[in-house]
């Protein structure tokens, strides 16, 4: 045996995530796709958010869904009957999508349709607020839910997710009048770990502040289209 | 993370000759402000590492500082939650983060067979 030798590589524990995630976004590029990665804890309402959203957005825009769950492809189902193209991809033990599952998901996605036909994809990311933060996709934007079920405390709490996000959705607060909830206490957490995040309120029971996030998501396609 | 940092070893390693190497340390930095915890990392990579050619390999990690800039006068600083990530100095928000962020190998200690 040989003395030890000290190898100084520095080297990104994640590269080959963000490897594939750079190759995935060169993809999204090439089709003129631009792609959302929405993360949120479990339950926040991401699947009501698309189911919503997607409504809207299918009169003006070509949009497809990659849907990341653990187990099951009950929020797949739901989304199919949108009759816009959807892939579940389910993660199995992992508790994130990573950039290869995005790119195993974006295959198949070009078996059902050519994405060339399309102006967005949303990606469902597992609902999770910790890991799905440090696993890039590929994605041009990034998306947080937070509820207001949640607690105030949460962007200080998972601040990377937070910190990560370009835009907040602050959801469920058609409850506020039933709960001791300070939202101006979430705004101020909010902007203490991101400055910079956009923040919009919705409710997807009353569609409040829908108008404000359908805005944000056609300024966000047509200045990707224009590029 | 376990899963990325084996992989990334697999991927040095096959650089290295594999067959030919003894793994003795892998030295990390990881950022405080990063969704690692770095015993939980430990303990992960020990088990997931059972019985394969990293089995005697042990991982020491270097916790790099949260460490922000204050855009208003320039001092760098320790951001802190209680404080909500503000500046002492201007009372700003943490608008530039300087180190914290890390997730890296920094040195494989190996020996050659």
């Amino acid at each position: 045996m040989h003395l030890p030798i000290s190898d100084k590589i520095e080297l990104n524990i994640l590269h080959q995530n963000s490897h594939q995630a750079e190759k995935n976004k060169v993809k999204f590029n090439n089709y003129n796709l631009l792609c959302l990665n929405i993360m949120s804890s479990p339950g926040a309402g991401k699947t009501r958010l698309l189911e919503i959203t997607l409504e809207d957005l299918s009169k003006e825009f070509q949009s497809a869904v990659l849907e990341g769950d653990m187990t099951t492809n009950l929020d797949a189902a739901r989304l199919e009957k949108l009759n816009i193209p959807v892939v579940p991809i389910t993660t199995g033990r992992a508790c994130h999508l990573d950039a290869n599952m995005v790119s195993g998901g974006l295959k198949l996605l070009e078996k059902k349709i050519n994405p060339d036909l399309l102006d967005i994809l949303l990606v469902e990311n597992v609902g999770n607020l910790v890991c799905p933060a440090e696993f890039e996709i590929g994605e041009h934007f990034k998306i947080a839910l937070l509820s207001i079920t949640e607690g105030e405390d949460k962007p200080l709490k998972y601040p990377i997710m937070f910190r990560e996000a370009d835009l907040i959705l602050i959801t469920k607060v058609d409850l506020l009048p039933y709960l001791n909830f300070d939202i101006n206490e979430l705004k101020s957490n909010i902007t203490s770990t991101n400055p910079n995040a956009d923040v919009i309120e919705i409710s997807s029971i009353t569609k409040s502040g829908f108008d404000l996030w359908q805005n944000w998501i056609s300024k966000k396609i047509m200045k990707f289209k224009n590029k | 993370m376990t899963k990325c940092l084996i992989l990334s070893m697999e991927e040095w390693a096959e650089k290295k000759n594999k067959e030919r190497i003894v793994v003795e340390k892998i030295n990390l930095k990881i950022g405080e402000f990063t969704c690692v915890e770095p015993i939980s990392l430990i303990n992960t990579f020990n088990a997931a590492v059972l019985g394969s050619w990293l089995d005697s390999s042990e991982i020491t990690i270097e916790t790099i500082p949260f460490e922000g800039k204050c855009t208003k006068c320039n001092r760098s600083y320790f951001p802190k939650k209680e404080n909500g990530y503000k500046s002492p100095c201007c009372n700003i928000n943490l608008e530039e983060i300087i180190s914290g962020r890390e997730l890296k190998i920094a040195s494989i200690d190996f020996k050659e067979k």
